[in-house]
């Protein structure tokens, strides 16, 4: 009974720290699938009194996908009431040059300043308009969260640490005087501490276990699909191959380091 | 004849203490058997202790099976003990074991093979009379029997010294004459040097022996 408590508490500790990795992940990509809808929705205009060289325009700045030029037509078609076709002819060239900015990424409020600014540059260019504002609001809560799901997972990080530490602790006490008996008879450190590692990479690997098992779930419930749907975004929650290995990676990883530091700091019975 | 412990101007202490054993100089030849006799608190222990690396020396020089233990490296020592069997006076078996698998443990740690290391375990369970014991956990066992495992777990490698704390401290007759028989065995048959640390010697020893007694930190040969 007092084993299995043991276990737990190590394989309650490694899934905590899994668990809020993973959640992190999904976080972040929502936040990346978010940024992608916005990037693809956002574009700058440009006001021009003389025409712009679609591909030099490019070089405003890297984060420019690609330029196009805004018929005034649909414009003009609004204006059109009693306007003969001369007179429409003659608006046509006398209205300024519209232009659409596309960009590779959805640009921070300093990116779009700085963009603003290079564009600014060209002489011919009257006005920009960014309407960053509409987006920045949501766009900074959203980085807003994941800085606190980041902070709430660093946390967890460290403190289920230390607890993983308490327990390997507790098992070396309870080993030490196997291995003390074991290095009377000549084993190698690596012999004498195989039950500490063996404890934790089994610890570790059921710890992984019940992630991919709670996250294949999360991933397949209505419920979560639909509250993404409802922001129209479509996230990978739980890839079974990628994320199971990472996951399992850092838990062998840090089970396997925790047991290590204990077996570095082990003192031999005199 | 090759002397397997050389102790030169050896003093031993805990820690900062005033020196237990002081300045003693002795050497014991391969294949002896010897007895280290003194009070209680007179140092037999902790000279046992420093001749398999738990205590280094404070000064002088030990060596002991070509191993120089004042300044040794835990890969040297771990070597010198994988040739040596020891005899404690708390037996210091793996209690989550059974006894046969305390028994494998030199062997496990030696790198014998299974079909060698079970043959040994069950031709020495057949010596200490524990082969119907073989799967009871050590807390399962009276003190003598638990001695006897201790005592087959320290001849199981073939050891080329074997050190015994003590070893019938507590025992009845029947155990510790069946442990004085091991260990005599060991000596005579396999040339297996042997130290034993006690309080006194038994009447009936079978074989020669050297006697070195411990009194005010000083060692004196008495035979």
């Amino acid at each position: 009974m007092q084993s299995i408590k043991n276990h737990l508490s190590l394989i309650i500790a490694l899934f905590s720290i899994i668990f809020s990795m993973q959640v992190f992940i999904v976080v972040d990509r929502s936040i990346n699938a978010y940024k992608q809808g916005l990037t693809d929705s956002y574009s700058v205009i440009v006001v021009s009194q003389k025409s712009i060289d679609t591909n030099t325009s490019m070089n405003f700045s890297p984060l420019v996908s690609s330029v196009s030029e805004i018929t005034p037509d649909s414009v003009i078609k609004r204006l059109n009431t009693n306007m003969n076709n001369k007179n429409i002819e003659l608006l046509k060239v006398s209205l300024p040059k519209f232009y659409k900015l596309q960009l590779n990424t959805y640009p921070s409020p300093d990116e779009i300043k700085e963009l603003t600014k290079s564009i600014l540059q060209n002489p011919s260019v009257t006005k920009v308009e960014d309407f960053a504002h509409n987006h920045d609001k949501i766009y900074k809560l959203l980085l807003l969260f994941k800085g606190m799901i980041g902070i709430f997972a660093i946390t967890i990080f460290i403190v289920t640490s230390l607890l993983i530490f308490k327990e390997l602790r507790i098992w070396q006490l309870k080993h030490s005087e196997r291995m003390s008996i074991m290095g009377l008879f000549g084993a190698p450190m690596w012999l004498r501490s195989a039950v500490l590692f063996r404890l934790s990479i089994v610890d570790a690997f059921i710890a992984s276990l019940i992630a991919f098992g709670v996250f294949t779930y999360i991933s397949m419930e209505p419920y979560v699909l639909q509250q993404f749907s409802n922001i129209g975004i479509s996230v990978v929650i739980f890839n079974k191959i990628d994320d199971f290995i990472l996951l399992f990676s850092v838990s062998i990883f840090l089970s396997v380091l925790l047991a290590m530091l204990i077996v570095l700091g082990h003192k031999e019975e005199a | 004849m090759d002397k397997v412990i050389i102790a030169d101007n050896l003093s031993l202490s805990y820690s900062n203490d005033e020196a237990i054993i002081n300045q003693v100089s002795f050497s014991i030849n391969s294949g002896s058997f010897v007895f280290i006799t003194g009070a209680s608190g007179s140092g037999k222990s902790t000279l046992l202790k420093s001749l398999y690396g738990a205590l280094k020396p404070k000064n002088g020089s030990l060596i002991v099976g070509g191993v120089e233990l004042r300044k040794v490296s835990n890969s040297k020592l771990n070597f010198l003990r994988k040739h040596i069997g020891i005899v404690f006076q708390d037996y210091k078996l793996v209690k989550e074991w059974t006894i046969e698998k305390n028994i494998m443990l030199p062997l496990i740690i030696n790198g014998y093979e299974k079909s060698v290391t079970t043959k040994q375990v069950d031709s020495l369970l057949k010596h200490v009379r524990l082969k119907h014991q073989a799967g009871k956990y050590p807390l399962e066992l009276s003190g003598g029997e638990q001695q006897r495992v201790a005592m087959a777990r320290a001849l199981a490698h073939n050891p080329i010294l074997i050190l015994a704390d003590e070893p019938t401290g507590n025992l009845d007759d029947y155990s510790s004459q069946l442990i004085w028989n091991l260990l005599e065995g060991a000596n005579t048959q396999l040339k297996t040097t042997v130290i034993v640390v006690t309080h006194h010697i038994p009447d009936s020893m079978n074989v020669e022996f050297k006697h070195f007694h411990i009194e005010y930190g000083r060692i004196h040969a008495v035979n």
